[in-house]
């Protein structure tokens, strides 16, 4: 075995076991630290790819940002020391039954499907051609979604202080 | 199969379509806000990783999923921090984050 392939299966079975933490912990922190090592492990799938840029995007904004986001508003919202009751059976069962049933169905789809090889050397994706194609108006530019994505995100910035300042104290009588 | 050092195409998707299901699993299985938006974070970084496989598996000239899901990370974290913002909305009004409690527009 080559050294990349051990690199996958670490970082499969990382992903793979911390998904599930994620999805069954019952401490809400603990829920969240196996989020964040899920999306470390994803970062090195993709250094595996060699997209080196969106490792360093993943491990930033999703591993940085995102994670802080979540565990700020845990500790905000919840009490660290208590417990999710645990799920009722059926549900658990049923929830399972669907996600596997889908699980099945998809990995049959792509284990029966033969992709089509591009025989083009995997390059690495040079920085210079990141940065011009984000700003590029010609065939191969992102200028527009890159344009959109910026409004979305002062949009989102704007809407997230609004919501969540607090409002006049008569309007606002919380409902009790 | 289709190789690149070593790691056949199907590895990749494999891995992530598990990764997706695991977030549907969570989605419908919890009742806290947070967890449910953690599910829904684990669902699109399954899809970026698709979208990742795919590019460098049979488009390494280009870049066109490179960039779909770069600007997938972008709404993931604008829609983190508004459904965040919400989150604390709801704990200052009802004081919980459990969506079964949270029930008041609902009839």
């Amino acid at each position: 075995m080559e050294a990349k392939q051990i690199m996958f299966a670490i970082f499969a079975l990382v992903i793979v076991v911390f998904s599930v933490l994620t999805v069954t912990s019952r401490r809400i922190l603990r829920a969240a630290v196996s989020l964040l090592m899920v999306l470390i492990a994803t970062a090195g799938l993709y250094f595996l790819l060699s997209y080196q840029f969106m490792a360093a995007v993943q491990l930033t904004l999703y591993a940085g940002g995102i994670v802080v986001l979540i565990i700020f508003s845990i500790l905000l919202t919840s009490q660290i020391s208590h417990k999710f009751e645990r799920i009722e059976t059926k549900k658990a069962l049923f929830s399972a039954l669907a996600a596997v049933a889908g699980a099945v169905v998809v990995i049959t789809t792509i284990l029966n499907h033969s992709f089509s090889a591009d025989s083009a050397a995997a390059a690495e994706v040079d920085m210079h051609l990141i940065g011009h194609s984000l700003l590029e108006t010609g065939r191969d530019g992102y200028v527009l979604p890159f344009e959109v994505i910026s409004v979305l995100l002062v949009a989102a910035m704007i809407g997230a202080i609004v919501i969540a300042k607090k409002g006049s104290p008569h309007k606002d009588e919380p409902a009790k | 199969m289709i190789m690149n050092s070593g790691i056949p195409l199907e590895f990749y998707l494999v891995l992530a379509t598990v990764m997706f299901f695991t977030g549907i699993y969570g989605f419908l299985t919890r009742r806290n806000l947070i967890t449910m938006l953690m599910s829904v974070e684990l669902i699109l970084n399954s899809v970026n990783i698709n979208f990742m496989a795919f590019n460098r598996f049979l488009f390494p000239g280009k870049l066109e999923g490179h960039f779909f899901s770069l600007f997938v990370i972008a709404v993931a974290a604008a829609e983190a921090a508004v459904a965040i913002a919400i989150i604390i909305n709801i704990y200052r009004r009802f004081t919980t984050i459990n969506v079964e409690d949270v029930n008041q527009m609902k009839y």
